[in-house]
């Protein structure tokens, strides 16, 4: 497979977090789904998690007596490998337990617009979900409350300069205001994730919003 | 050859090892163990209990790694002991200033070193330390413990028919580990404290942003050149 080179990346912090296991859950998501397209935030990532086994080394707390003989006595001799993660299909597998492996398996809502959605199941404190934008279309023009997070799985969307295709990664914060447009040659799927609900301007969007819930 | 080497039979042992199966052709994973009977002078300083009379490990020498492979190729028991010795009660502390009590961060403690010996297949030392793969199930078993929640993983890179990783290759990526254990206990106290509240979970996003100077430049190429030779090998 040929990958096109990912213009858009993680940030450090989120990586250190990622490798610290102190995200939420739907943030988790969508940068394990990130890093699966990455090579260089994954590099990066193993990296963080070099400083977390350097920071092992410093924090020793005494064993029970008597918890070695425990382990060792529990053990077997076979190994239990993990079943091999299935890879294929058009998405990647840290998405393949909350949908498939395949895009034909999401089960859109339509959310008005023209712009599909379907929520992923994931612990509180944010919120994943897939979002298909029609070809040529744009997201209402928003803020953000909090952090939202938008991976590119296919497809690809124009935000201001800048032009996300699939594995790019956009990180909106406060400060950004932006009308993400879908590429005009083909319908645009994202992963966004976000821990605070958007900030829509316009009044139409605003009663969407209700409806919608994002 | 540095005196440092010459003085620690560790490394002059690792050295021979890693010569060893470097003139070996083998299956993906490399095999840097040998038999245990074959190894007196690593036997030497421990008994069955898993006591070592450790050498002072600060040095940036790679560590664990020969009782890691013997763990996994050989399912080596003796190898296992030594591991739990130094790392279950390191695991443990890790917990407990996670936030857990002493009870259930002794129960998880024990339970990630058996993650370690059943899953010992997985362990590929051109991408991780030991003490860094121990981190990574123990932070799983965290998120487990504490949240409840998921944690979703990368994909598996695409594992082909690719022949053996260059040694050197390993022992860049050992050696960058142990030293950044040295960097990162050789950091001011309050930027290394800041670190710990970071990955112990007591910082929020904005604030890890803060965060910065971690020595992470030369960890993070090794890494990067290491996965760019697997995806070109695969291809």
């Amino acid at each position: 497979m040929t990958h096109r080179s990912i213009t858009h990346h993680l940030d450090e912090a989120t990586l250190l977090a990622y490798a610290a296991g102190t995200l939420p859950e739907a943030f988790n998501l969508i940068v394990a789904t990130h890093l699966s397209l990455c090579d260089v935030c994954r590099a990066d990532a193993h990296a963080y998690d070099a400083v977390g086994g350097a920071l092992l080394e410093d924090t020793p707390s005494d064993m029970t007596n008597g918890s070695l003989d425990k382990v060792l006595a529990s053990l077997d001799n076979g190994t239990t490998s993990s079943p091999a993660q299935k890879v294929g299909g058009d998405l990647p597998a840290p998405l393949h337990s909350y949908i498939g492996s395949d895009l034909s398996a999401v089960r859109w809502r339509p959310v008005g617009m023209g712009v599909k959605q379907a929520i992923l199941k994931t612990s509180k404190g944010a919120t994943a979900r897939l979002l298909c934008i029609p070809a040529g279309s744009a997201m209402p023009d928003h803020g953000h409350n909090g952090t939202e997070m938008t991976l590119v799985l296919k497809g690809a969307f124009q935000d201001a300069d800048d032009y996300f295709a699939r594995g790019d990664i956009e990180i909106a914060g406060k400060d950004v205001q932006h009308v993400p447009v879908a590429d005009i040659h083909e319908d645009c799927i994202c992963l966004a994730v976000t821990d605070a609900p958007l900030r829509f301007d316009g009044v139409l969007p605003r009663i969407w919003q209700r409806f919608v819930g994002i | 050859m540095s005196s440092n080497i010459l003085f620690d039979p560790r490394t002059a042992l690792l050295r021979n090892t890693l010569m060893l199966a470097s003139s070996q052709t083998s299956s993906r994973k490399m095999s840097v163990g040998i038999p245990p009977q074959a190894q007196p002078a690593l036997a030497g300083p421990m008994n069955y209990s898993g006591r070592r009379r450790v050498n002072d490990r600060t040095d940036t020498q790679p560590l664990w790694i020969d009782e890691m492979i013997r763990v996994r190729d050989g399912r080596d028991r003796e190898a296992f002991a030594a591991l739990f010795t130094h790392f279950a009660p390191r695991i443990k502390g890790y917990l407990m200033k996670s936030g857990a009590d002493a009870t259930t961060a002794e129960e998880c403690a024990q339970d990630v070193m058996t993650t370690l010996w059943r899953k010992a297949d997985q362990f590929d030392p051109t991408r991780a330390s030991v003490g860094t793969w121990i981190f990574t199930i123990a932070r799983n078993r965290r998120i487990d413990m504490l949240r409840k929640d998921r944690r979703a993983e990368p994909e598996d890179l695409p594992w082909g028919p690719e022949p053996e990783p260059e040694q050197s290759q390993v022992m860049e990526i050992q050696q960058e580990s142990a030293r950044l254990v040295k960097a990162i206990a050789s950091l001011p106290d309050t930027q290394r404290k800041l670190i710990e509240q970071a990955y112990f979970g007591e910082m929020t996003q904005a604030e890890i942003s803060e965060l910065t100077g971690l020595p992470l430049g030369t960890i993070k190429s090794r890494i990067r050149l290491a996965l760019d030779r697997l995806r070109h090998a695969t291809k």
